[in-house]
């Protein structure tokens, strides 16, 4: 993850004509359950000469939830879930979809409104002739 | 905002040197049983093969395979267990036997996910069991895989050809390569699907007959490949190495 993260970063700093780029800010879907220092740890490491000195934004999304038949909203939690099934969602997280039912109808049909994965929100940079 | 997985799908299969997606406009024709014989007889040949199977709502590989009590590893995203000498994923590492009520585009962003953190290594083959139809997986494989080529599968069903038909007419107007078509469950010799196909300017790789022992076979790879039916397969499997780039 951490990988896509800093070769796209790095892909549109090259297209934009940045020099360097100082700020990344990602967004972290809850519903992935991926570690912040894990993630903060791996992206340190996989920095691009580009994004040397760039400040490192993550900002955490809760994982709501919306049921197709019945309309209920409802935010993921997965200190209800056992081990093996926060694994197979934190892998795939449509993985919710097996193991997930709508808190008020049961229905497996519900879509992820926001805080799936991990997304690139934003860079900000400098170009020297600026 | 972007999506970081895009980018790195690339490097996941930078290693694989050819891609072979085996598909169909019909369920039921077959692929799921010539996707896996495929890549056992690739593998019995001595290449590097892969397999992936890309049916999440219907994954039936590893059925086939009789594969139990595997998983992936995880290092740096997730590396694919060995399963009768093929490097195996399938969605029921995750889902297990539950049933996976997965929407368009879910499926859509399971598929990226997937192919986004998996390892593949060096391979000579990454054969990939396709959901039938040309709906979300297949534009999907399509855009997200350079260089993937499609081996399809009919019947000799009128009803499974037309469907087929859509599907090469589709692949041509995306200039995606067509390893070619293979008719499958023959029960009495006719040129008619031989002559469409080439009347569609795609080569025609051959018929696999109707095979009453298959499904005893099942789950057991030895079994599977003393069948007739394997042994068909591995003619198609040459024909597709011999026409490979």
């Amino acid at each position: 993850m951490a990988e896509g993260v800093v070769s796209t970063a790095t892909r549109i700093a090259e297209e934009e004509g940045l020099d360097e780029v100082t700020e990344v800010t990602v967004k972290i879907g809850e519903l992935q359950q991926i570690d912040r220092e894990i993630l903060e740890f791996a992206l340190d490491q996989q920095r691009t000469p580009i994004m040397r000195n760039a400040r490192l934004v993550l900002k955490s999304v809760p994982a709501k939830l919306r049921c197709r038949v019945c309309g209920a909203e409802w935010l993921f939690n997965p200190d209800a879930l056992d081990e093996d099934v926060s694994e197979a969602i934190h892998f795939v997280p449509e993985m919710a979809h097996v193991y997930m039912k709508c808190k008020r109808c049961g229905s497996p049909d519900f879509e992820i409104i926001e805080g799936r994965g991990v997304w690139l929100e934003s860079i900000r940079g400098v170009k020297e002739d600026d | 905002m972007t999506d970081p997985r895009l980018e790195v799908i690339g490097r996941r299969i930078a290693g694989v040197r050819r891609v072979i997606a085996v598909s169909s406009g019909k369920g039921g024709v077959g692929k799921s049983m010539i996707a896996t014989a495929l890549a056992l007889t690739l593998r019995r040949s001595g290449h590097r093969v892969g397999l992936l199977d890309l049916d999440f709502t219907s994954p039936s590989t590893h059925v086939i395979l009789g594969v139990e009590g595997l998983q992936p590893e995880e290092e740096r995203g997730i590396i694919p267990p060995l399963a009768h000498g093929l490097r195996y994923m399938s969605i029921v590492f995750y889902a297990a036997d539950e049933p996976a009520p997965l929407r368009g585009a879910d499926i859509s962003d399971a598929i990226i996910e997937l192919m986004a953190i998996t390892r593949w290594g060096e391979l000579d083959y990454l054969v990939i069991d396709m959901p039938p139809g040309i709906g979300d997986a297949t534009l999907d494989m399509i855009r997200l895989t350079p260089g993937i080529s499609f081996l399809v599968v009919t019947t000799p069903s009128r009803v499974a050809f037309e469907t087929v038909r859509k599907l090469l007419t589709l692949l041509g107007e995306l200039e995606v390569p067509i390893v070619g078509v293979v008719e499958n469950m023959v029960m009495r010799p006719s040129s008619r699907i031989r002559d469409q196909v080439g009347a569609l300017g795609v080569p025609y790789l051959g018929v696999i007959s109707f095979d009453t022992e298959l499904e005893d076979a099942l789950g057991d790879v030895e079994a599977l490949l003393r069948t007739g039916f394997a042994v068909a397969v591995g003619g198609i499997a040459s024909e597709a190495d011999r026409r490979s780039p």
